[in-house]
């Protein structure tokens, strides 16, 4: 057998080799259905969007839906949250992002409602910086739904969105 | 090893099948003449309670399953059927679910064992590494269990487990939604911890399978740490000296057990998760089950995502080094004074940490939090490395049979052989 790496490759080498890279191949064909059937199914893929009417939220409120089996916040901001959310140097966060980058009007904040450490959901209007305030483990936002403080890592998600009227949203 | 007596039918049929398959010599070469050192304590009972432990697990569980029903709409009301309509359901419930902590505190008594006692250095590195799988299968199964009653605590814990799974990088929000089957916890996420739950305690069964083997060609570890030299005069056989004694270390957890069973089946639990899970309201603090705190605790004292979730796996991971990271030539802290210590050290530090995990994450318990996980792996890290190099260990006894005669002092018991050994002790 150790001389048989000097000996140039035969018919049989390659014959043995295109068939265990065949096996191979099998194998994962049949393996991936096994693991792919865990992916989302089609129906829940298709309650992909939602549609809101926002006409009804005063000022100063949030509102939360569902959307995806998860919670999205639609946040009616006032004059003060706007300007607090603007006037921040946005090179001091820990996910830098202006507030313009993460709403279509200033007065509508759209975030998905699920805190980036752990997937719990923060707590409108609380924290020190008038934002979210998650209970599980302490992750501080702004009133832009940004990252101030404790352990999670990123802003609050904005979703894919768009204003149909002045009064409806469509989220997703 | 070699055992002290052989297996020799007299019974024709016994014969017959022996001939064919030898499933009654190997019954009776692992469970009756199966040599066990005769030093042993009751901390070595808990070999058996685990096992015990296990089957009892899976009956109760299966009978379980049998009123269960794993959909996100109805789980919480068959669970609620089990403990109200269900003949004998609310046993059969609050048995399982004590089970589970019951069965944790014997594993953890266990390992804590192990670790004073040197149970994981040669050659028992593959016996220790095989029980550390054990211990990461029974917190997977235990997790999952703890999600199918689908209340509040069984919906946000199963929420922020698999979001620890999203701090993978790159991949890691694709991994989350596969585990989920969908974009939250729902549904597809009961039914396939169902699934699994189901599974995973009989791969155990085939973990611990492979446990008891190593564990039988290597021999058991002692409370002096030194190897059966002579089988004659180290050595008892199983039946009857290890088996009574596992009986009546058996017997006392039974009693524990069913104190809580029978007297306060709800106090291990967490009264959230009698309300119904809701995915669009976090309860104000979650906590994990009590087996979990030490772990969730040095997951929450770091202020990085990612750096949390590898601490907290480290945390469990470290302990499959420890044959190696150990380096010293004694086993057993009995003749080690400061490894001594500071395993008393490292028990009271994994204690606090569970204090920690179930104190809200805020100030003081933060800070504390933090001092403690830096203990914790230090004593794997930087005291079990240094102090193999360092510690003046107390002198070894040669044998097994040298220790007992030192501790009872007479020599005759020694010269009657292994049989009559125990009698000594009074």
């Amino acid at each position: 057998m150790a001389s048989a790496s000097t000996v140039a490759p035969t018919r049989r080498d390659f014959l043995f080799i295109a068939t265990g890279a065949m096996a191979a191949v099998g194998a994962a064909a049949v393996v991936w259905p096994l693991i792919n059937q865990m992916s989302p199914d089609a129906s829940t893929l298709a309650m992909a969007s939602t549609e809101v009417d926002i006409g009804s939220i005063p000022e100063g409120q949030i509102v939360t839906i569902k959307w995806r089996g998860k919670p999205v916040f639609l946040s009616h901001r006032t004059k003060k949250e706007i300007e607090e959310a603007q006037n921040v140097d946005v090179a001091t966060l820990r996910d830098p992002q202006p507030d313009s980058a993460r709403v279509k009007k200033p007065e509508w904040l759209i975030v998905i409602g699920v805190c980036t450490h752990l997937g719990c959901i923060p707590l409108g209007h609380e924290g020190e910086y008038g934002g979210w305030f998650c209970p599980c483990h302490g992750s501080v936002y702004d009133t832009s739904g940004r990252i101030r403080k404790g352990p999670a890592p990123l802003n609050l998600a904005v979703p894919d969105y768009a204003f149909l009227t002045d009064t409806k949203v469509r989220i997703g | 090893m070699h055992g002290h007596s052989t297996f020799e039918p007299k019974n024709g049929l016994v014969k017959w099948l022996e001939a064919r398959l030898p499933i009654l010599s190997f019954m009776h070469g692992s469970f009756v003449a199966y040599p066990t050192p005769k030093n042993l304590n009751y901390w070595w009972t808990f070999g058996a309670i685990l096992s015990f432990m296990l089957i009892a697990q899976i009956i109760t569980g299966v009978v379980l399953t049998m009123h269960y029903t794993p959909e996100s709409t109805m789980a919480f009301a068959s669970v609620e059927k089990i403990m109200r309509d269900v003949n004998w359901g609310w046993m059969l419930r609050y048995a399982h679910a004590n089970g589970a902590s019951m069965f944790f505190f014997a594993v953890y008594i266990h390992m804590f064992r192990g670790i004073y006692y040197g149970s994981y250095k040669a050659p028992r590195e593959v016996l220790w590494i095989l029980g550390v799988i054990i211990f990461l299968l029974m917190m997977a199964t235990g997790f999952m269990g703890y999600v199918l009653p689908w209340g509040q605590m069984s919906f946000w814990g199963a929420t922020v487990i698999t979001n620890l799974f999203s701090a993978i990088p790159l991949v890691g929000d694709q991994i989350t939604v596969w585990l989920w089957g969908g974009y939250s916890v729902d549904n597809p996420t009961l039914n396939r911890f169902f699934a699994l739950h189901y599974l995973l305690p009989f791969i155990i069964v085939a973990v611990v399978g492979l446990h008891v083997w190593a564990l039988h060609v290597v021999g058991q570890n002692n409370p002096d740490g030194v190897e059966v030299k002579d089988v004659d005069k180290d050595t008892v056989p199983f039946t009857p000296h290890a088996t009574m004694k596992d009986s009546l270390g058996l017997a006392v957890f039974l009693l524990l057990y069913a104190w809580f069973i029978f007297f306060i089946p709800n106090y291990l639990g967490d009264a959230d998760n009698y309300i119904q899970a809701n995915p669009m309201k976090t309860p104000p603090h979650i906590v994990p089950e009590w087996y979990f705190l030490p772990f969730y605790a040095i997951l929450r004292s770091i202020p990085n995502k990612l750096a949390g979730v590898i601490a907290m796996f480290s945390a469990i991971a470290v302990l499959a080094f420890l044959p190696w990271l150990d380096t010293s030539k004694v086993r057993s802290a009995k003749y080690r004074p400061i490894y001594k210590v500071f395993f008393w050290i490292f028990a009271a530090t994994a204690i606090g940490l569970g204090y920690l995990g179930a104190m809200p994450p805020e100030g003081g318990y933060v800070l504390t939090a933090r001092i403690l996980s830096v203990a914790y792996f230090s004593f794997f890290l930087i005291v079990l490395p240094l102090l193999g190099l360092f510690e003046k260990t107390k002198p070894v006894p040669p044998t097994i049979a040298d220790a007992v005669l030192a501790k009872h002092g007479s020599a005759s018991s020694v010269a009657a052989g292994a049989a009559s050994a125990p009698h000594t002790k009074g």
